[in-house]
């Protein structure tokens, strides 16, 4: 009976990470995409690490609990990166289907990026950067295919 | 008293973490753990320079077990919308005032955003004074702000920030 509870359980939790690999195909711009990886695959591996900790602590003689773990570091690891590139992704004004709101540096930037870009000697932005000025318009041609 | 014990939060959490890694309640484990729990803010209290203070416990409690539904309800939902047809998604970004001011309590708000319903916190802005989010399907952003403030904003303002 406990099998076919925790088969259950790990079909579900494949199920929902695939949907929201899924979602990697599926969705057109770098925005919606993030959705995918941030929510399905939460609870897809919630349910995996559920069915991990019952198995482990009913089948051996310990109590498993690193799976608690695992989750919180899920939780906790996941916005992060999430934001960051959301916020990496608004800096380079990536293609995005919603319309990017109006700020005084995004303006600069989207500026910048339709000017010709080998002439960036005079980018507002900091020395570091003016390094990855070729790569925002690879990087969003291949996101709109 | 503060500088032995900077962070009286601290050190259980990371106690209770070295349990879970080592996946055992022994004595040993325990002392081990009540002492990198105390060493570590001791050695680190110059990157935490905020005393985190929960002011009530009852409402984080319940605020965690609203966050733990949203999140189930989310998973579905967004999975409704990948498998449905993409090009019907109305995404849009939404600027969310924030009444909030303590950067464990915007820290979370943003977190909860990214794993809850259709949301994904995209920017702080410079003064803190809104949060940008982008909406995976959004029609009306004066709805979608209303339930933000009154499901997680609020509770958190009560948790962390006295009112």
């Amino acid at each position: 009976m406990l099998e076919y509870f925790l088969s259950f359980l790990i079909l579900t939790g494949a199920l929902l990470t695939f949907i929201g690999s899924l979602g990697l195909v599926r969705l057109k711009d770098l925005y919606t995409r993030l959705h995918g990886p941030t929510k399905a695959t939460t609870l897809g591996v919630g349910s995996l690490l559920i069915a991990s900790s019952i198995y482990f602590s009913t089948y051996t003689e310990s109590v498993s609990l690193h799976e608690v773990l695992i989750t919180l570091f899920l939780f906790i690891t996941a916005p992060v990166s999430a934001h960051l590139l959301a916020k990496a992704a608004l800096h380079l004004n990536l293609h995005s289907i919603a319309k990017t709101p109006e700020n005084d540096t995004e303006a600069e930037s989207s500026a910048t990026d339709n000017a010709d870009l080998s002439g960036n000697a005079e980018n507002t932005e900091s020395a570091g950067s003016g390094a990855t000025q070729d790569n925002p318009q690879e990087t969003s041609d291949q996101i709109r295919q | 008293m503060t500088r032995l014990l900077p962070h009286p939060l601290l050190t259980p959490a990371l106690t209770g973490i070295w349990l879970l890694l080592n996946n055992s309640i022994e004595p040993g484990h325990i002392l081990l753990g009540l002492l990198l729990g105390w060493i570590i803010p001791v050695l680190t209290i110059r990157f935490w320079p905020d005393k985190v203070a929960i002011r009530k416990p009852v409402v984080l409690l319940r605020f965690g077990f609203i966050f733990l539904y949203d999140i189930v309800v989310a998973n579905f939902t967004v999975a409704r919308l990948i498998l449905g047809n993409p090009d019907k998604l109305k995404p849009a970004f939404v600027k969310l005032p924030l009444d909030l001011t303590s950067d464990i309590a915007i820290s979370l708000l943003a977190s909860s955003l990214t794993l809850t319903p259709g949301t994904l916190s995209a920017r702080l802005s410079e003064d803190r004074s809104y949060l940008l989010v982008h909406a995976l399907n959004e029609t009306d952003p004066d709805m979608l702000i209303a339930t933000i403030k009154q499901r997680y904003e609020r509770p958190l303002k009560e948790i962390f920030e006295s009112c």
